[in-house]
């Protein structure tokens, strides 16, 4: 359309592990021997369904407590959402807002992201193609950072173990929250960004 | 058409280009989809080995000195990257503690093991034993490796706990920071250039 060769249309396709340029009917990479595929199987649908697990184990995983506080005989429990306000009122709202970012921002906009990127190729719609093409990349950049609240509990529950006096301990809904992050993961692994690209192709 | 291994493919939007000549600190991008084709290269292999020994020092010093050491009212504890996985190991919640294990230390372990043996073997010009399955690896590897995120992790944790307690930060969170560098100066996809600098498939 705009003058770049495709691939398809040179009968080659590209090996995603190794980058090599193999031929289009090749089912094995001839350099790596990993499978190719011209787009990554049933991306629309693995997408969903990652991405539809990720959101139901966000509710658990903003609902339950991530974290057990034992401190000089009373003890409290502790939310995502309710330790970010605990920052907040203690007057660090930096950190407040890094938590914020990284555990409430970063996976909704996962969500709202993938989702919109489904949406449109389903429909093989031609709008904004540049713009969705570097949100897709964007959100591949940004996923990993909501590991953070799990790691932060982890350091903080194996250091805070002081018998009576004091201790923290990881709850259920950090669990949650990690396979979030996880499923986020998978389903921009599986998202196919080429697919948004195709609406300009394919049956035109 | 030219030979195929003169051809690039953006990855993402499947665009056909002659692959482009790059010297170092370059980069192309594709015109379509305006994603990064490939970088010129900034170090050499023996650069590389040599920063994928110092990873692997960092690395050891990262993992058996505590990141973090506390004190309240005379009790002391510190804490290794291990003990923090640990920590998370309890029941139900298990599974989580792998992931987190996977990510801040099975993952970079195994990057930087692979990448000192085929960096060794390519130092003497030759495909390491297992290359392709050890290629693969690494790229597979790539997504799960979170170094980054452990430190700022680590930094939250100090700040978090910095209001009830004393806080110390340890040896192992210094080594830590300048492996997280290393790692994403040798662990990129630059290594994909051994595929082509190491000779071409016998297909």
């Amino acid at each position: 359309m705009n003058g770049i060769p495709l691939a398809r249309e040179h009968a080659v396709c590209l090996c995603h592990t190794c980058g090599y340029v193999c031929p289009a009917e090749a089912t094995v990479c001839p350099r790596c021997e990993a499978a190719i595929h011209a787009r990554k199987p049933n991306s629309i649908a693995r997408t969903w369904a990652f991405l539809l697990a990720g959101l139901i184990f966000y509710i658990p995983a903003n609902l339950l407590p991530v974290m057990y506080t034992t401190m000089f005989g009373s003890s409290s429990q502790n939310t995502i959402m309710s330790g970010v306000i605990e920052f907040f009122e203690s007057g660090s709202w930096d950190i407040a807002l890094l938590i914020f970012i990284a555990s409430v921002a970063v996976p909704c906009l996962k969500f709202a992201v993938l989702g919109t990127l489904l949406v449109t190729v389903q429909r093989r719609s031609r709008w904004a193609m540049r713009e969705r093409a570097r949100l897709y990349r964007f959100i591949e950049l940004i996923g990993y950072w909501s590991m953070l609240d799990v790691l932060v509990v982890a350091l903080v529950a194996a250091l805070v173990q002081f018998r009576e006096l004091s201790t923290i301990e990881p709850r259920i809904g950090i669990l949650f929250f990690g396979l979030v992050v996880v499923m986020t993961m998978f389903a921009a692994m599986s998202f196919d960004p080429r697919l948004i690209w195709d609406a300009e192709v394919e049956d035109v | 058409m030219k030979d195929r291994s003169d051809l690039t493919i953006c990855e993402h939007c499947d665009s056909l280009y002659e692959t482009p000549l790059l010297q170092k600190g370059e980069a192309a991008y594709c015109m379509r989809c305006d994603a990064i084709l490939g970088r010129g290269h900034r170090l050499s292999i023996e650069q590389l080995l040599a920063l994928s020994v110092a990873a692997a020092v960092l690395f050891v010093f990262a993992n058996i000195f505590p990141v973090i050491s506390i004190s309240l009212q005379g009790l002391s504890n510190q804490v290794t990257l291990w003990q923090s996985v640990e920590a998370l190991a309890q029941g139900r919640i298990t599974l989580i503690a792998l992931v987190a294990g996977l990510a801040i230390i099975l993952a970079p372990l195994l990057q930087i093991a692979l990448l000192f043996w085929l960096l060794l073997h390519a130092h003497w010009g030759v495909k390491a034993p297992g290359f392709k399955l050890c290629m693969r690896t690494l790229e597979h590897l790539r997504p799960w490796s979170m170094l980054e995120v452990c430190l700022l992790g680590i930094l939250v944790a100090i700040i978090k706990l910095g209001g009830m307690l004393d806080v110390h930060p340890g040896l192992g969170l210094w080594a830590m920071a300048m492996l997280m560098v290393l790692i994403i100066l040798i662990a990129g996809k630059d290594i994909r250039r051994l595929w082509d600098e190491l000779g071409e498939p016998s297909a």
